[in-house]
């Protein structure tokens, strides 16, 4: 009986919680996605030779964690099979997040373009009941810093 | 020392290849922060925590990199790549690796 409650408490609090989170971290990420917008992230791997360029390795990383709720819905649906949506927006936050912290510090270092960028996506710890728990994003990339003309 | 992954850099010809280079670092959080951590697995959310610290082995990894590439006198590393693993619970490896290179 205490079990059942333990649960549906959990479960309330993740909701709750979770698309309260969710939903702030969407709306930070659309936000500085608009500012950010003008430094274009190349996955290309041939930068352009001019005018000339230093060239500065930039990073950004966000490790996030799946609320209850969430891990409770992905849990069924192994059962039944098909799209685990709860984990598609958690991936979609730690990348979009991990890409424009790369982008603030191209920005800070003065760069005007991102060459080369890498997704790297680790699973760090193994939450409760054998699922993902949390996921790091790296997101990194060459930085494209224009020199003064000579 | 220029540190990059792109595999080569306009106007700047690679005059001596001197190999790979690597640097890793294995840390483990402490029990605070998996606490910290075991609560927001139920709120969810970001964990800062594992966010610093992994960012901080990275940096670490990359300081070890770069110091091998100054013992075998490269002034720069191409094509670095990051790789994460989970060795065991409550910690992970960062590993970085890269072509270490003589710019002229």
């Amino acid at each position: 009986m205490y079990d059942l409650l333990l649960l549906l408490v959990l479960l309330a609090l993740g909701y709750g919680f979770g698309q309260y989170a969710e939903r702030r971290h969407y709306r930070s990420i659309v936000e500085r996605e608009a500012r950010l917008n003008a430094l274009p992230a190349i996955a290309s791997r041939y930068p352009p030779a001019e005018p000339h360029y230093q060239h500065a390795l930039v990073t950004g990383s966000t490790v996030v964690s799946v609320d209850y709720f969430k891990r409770f819905l992905a849990a069924l649906r192994n059962l039944f099979g098909g799209r685990v949506t709860s984990y598609e927006s958690l991936l979609d936050r730690a990348r979009r997040e991990s890409l424009l912290r790369m982008k603030q510090q191209a920005r800070t270092l003065g760069a005007v373009m991102v060459f080369n960028v890498k997704y790297e996506t680790a699973s760090i710890s193994k939450g409760a009941g054998k699922t993902i728990g949390s996921v790091e994003v790296l997101a990194y990339g060459t930085a494209l810093i224009p020199t003064p003309s000579r | 020392m220029l540190i990059s992954n792109m595999e080569l850099l306009p106007g700047r010809r690679v005059v001596e290849h001197l190999g790979l280079v690597q640097g890793s670092s294995v840390r483990a959080k402490h029990v605070g922060r998996d606490i910290m951590a075991g609560l927001k697995n139920i709120f969810g959310g970001e964990l800062k925590g594992y966010t610093e610290l992994l960012q901080e082995s990275r940096e670490e990894a990359m300081l070890r990199m770069q110091q091998q590439a100054e013992a075998v006198g490269a002034n720069a590393i191409l094509n670095v790549r990051f790789s994460t693993s989970s060795v065991a619970q409550g910690a992970a490896e960062i590993y970085v690796y890269g072509t270490a290179v003589v710019l002229e």
